[in-house]
């Protein structure tokens, strides 16, 4: 009998407790506009757990690789990365003003869109599902983050801001499998998208059949997309298929290596009229 | 006492998952921490302590994910129900028998979880046989690991502490 009450109660807790989320989702998906509440919410109260976890571990690594192991090289190698950063970075801009400047619309856009304004940010955790391709930022809305806002690395695109609390920020990764960017092949100029599949790989897509587009192209940002400032890099044409009677079907390996982030560059504002200096902070 | 430290436990694994992966396994493993805790706490514990802990630690998975809230507090709530029954029907102390548990535990989760996401029209995931298959091998791994680890080490502790006491004699 006894065996048979925490049977019918367990039974019943179990309906309740699915009935519950059945109706928390359908409340979320008929009515999803912004970020829900709690999720900004406890998005924001775990940040800070992870920033404390996060400073806590990384206190200690560097105490370790910085004082303990490895003191002159660390701090020669850390020197030489920001240098190496710098100097991409710049060379991102220069290949994005090389762009814009080959036609006389370009010119014209380049009057407005010629520097990027970003904030240094250091990653301090992953995602908490595996099935959730997202980084959690040091920087959040008193920094000047804010929702759909472009992440670059050095290497190119990284993803956009999905959720900004105060002191921290949620970013989604290019290669999350809801995360998409306005594309084009720097050689030919084919423009198509360039979506997410969840693993290391991205799929360039409605690229149409007729587009010239070899192994090894360099896919950049179009900036089409209004989050991606105009000319990153994305990543290069690894196979180019045929995919049906008008589309190709093209897999993109990101020039980002996502698995190695550690610290990434949110753009404040993409553009700062034509003779303003970009400035990284 | 034992719900706090289940409570504990999956703080604790979320902040494992998101944190300090990143410095163990380069932040992009396709294990989920979490519901190995779940299945654990479910045999170990019960159906209703498998609903509970799975509902909660689902529930906060989703709030920090940028999913719908919900759907993987489901999934979560259904397969540490049903782990939970498992557990209290059936004799599951061997490592083969907990290694099945733990594959299909996180296959059944993959199959609410990917599925609700797909009927709601929210997320796509292609063909994610290979990637639930590996998540369900290292679920696996890890929670006969985990269970082995608990149940030895108490036993080698005092095997060792006796093993001391004859030498001093």
């Amino acid at each position: 009998m006894a065996l048979l009450d925490i049977r019918y109660r367990a039974g019943s807790l179990f309906v309740a407790v699915v009935v519950g989320q059945i109706i928390l989702i359908s409340a979320q998906v008929s009515s999803r506009r912004g970020v829900p509440i709690l999720e900004a919410v406890t998005f924001g109260a775990f940040a800070e757990v992870q920033r404390a976890i996060f400073t806590g571990v990384s206190g200690v690594r560097r105490g370790w690789d910085g004082y303990v192991a490895l003191r002159r090289a660390k701090d020669e190698n850390e020197s030489l990365r920001r240098q190496l950063a710098a100097a991409q970075i710049d060379l991102q801009r220069q290949r994005a003003l090389a762009d814009r400047s080959r036609g006389f619309e370009r010119l014209l856009e380049l009057r407005d869109q010629s520097t990027l304004t970003t904030v240094a940010a250091e990653i301090i955790a992953a995602g908490a599902m595996p099935d959730f391709r997202t980084v959690t930022i040091d920087k959040g809305a008193n920094d000047g983050v804010k929702r759909d806002m472009a992440v670059i690395a050095p290497a190119g695109v990284v993803g956009r801001v999905v959720i900004p609390s105060r002191r921290a920020a949620k970013v989604q990764l290019l290669i999350d499998r809801n995360a998409a960017a306005g594309a084009i092949v720097e050689r030919s100029r084919a423009q198509g998208v360039v979506t997410g599949g969840g693993d290391e790989r991205l799929r360039m897509e409605f690229v149409s059949e007729a587009a010239d587009i070899v192994v090894g192209d360099v896919i950049m940002t179009s900036g089409n997309d209004g989050i991606f400032p105009k000319g990153f890099v994305i990543g290069h044409v690894e196979t180019v298929e045929k995919n049906g009677p008008a589309y190709k079907r093209i897999l993109v390996k990101p020039d980002v290596d996502f698995r190695a982030l550690e610290e990434v560059l949110v753009v404040i504002a993409p553009a700062s009229g034509r003779d303003a200096a970009g400035s990284t902070e | 006492m034992k719900t706090a430290g289940i409570l504990l436990a999956i703080v604790v694994t979320l902040a494992l998952q998101t944190t300090l992966s990143r410095f163990i396994m380069g932040g992009m493993v396709g294990i989920d921490l979490v519901l190995v805790v779940v299945v654990y706490a479910a045999l170990t514990s019960g159906a209703v302590t498998g609903l509970l802990s799975g509902a909660a630690a689902g529930l906060a998975q989703d709030a920090l994910a940028s999913g719908v809230i919900g759907i993987g507090g489901l999934a979560k709530t259904v397969v540490g129900f049903l782990a939970g029954i498992v557990g209290t029907q059936l004799i599951v102390v061997q490592p083969i028998p907990r290694f099945v548990v733990f594959f299909g535990a996180t296959v059944l989760h993959a199959l609410i979880f990917m599925g609700l996401y797909v009927l709601l029209d929210v997320r796509q995931f292609g063909t994610p046989y290979g990637a639930v298959a590996g998540q369900a091998l290292g679920n696996a791994v890890i929670g006969v690991v985990a269970f082995q680890l608990v149940e030895l080490l108490p036993g080698a502790v005092a095997r060792r502490r006796a093993q001391k006491a004859r030498i001093r004699r």
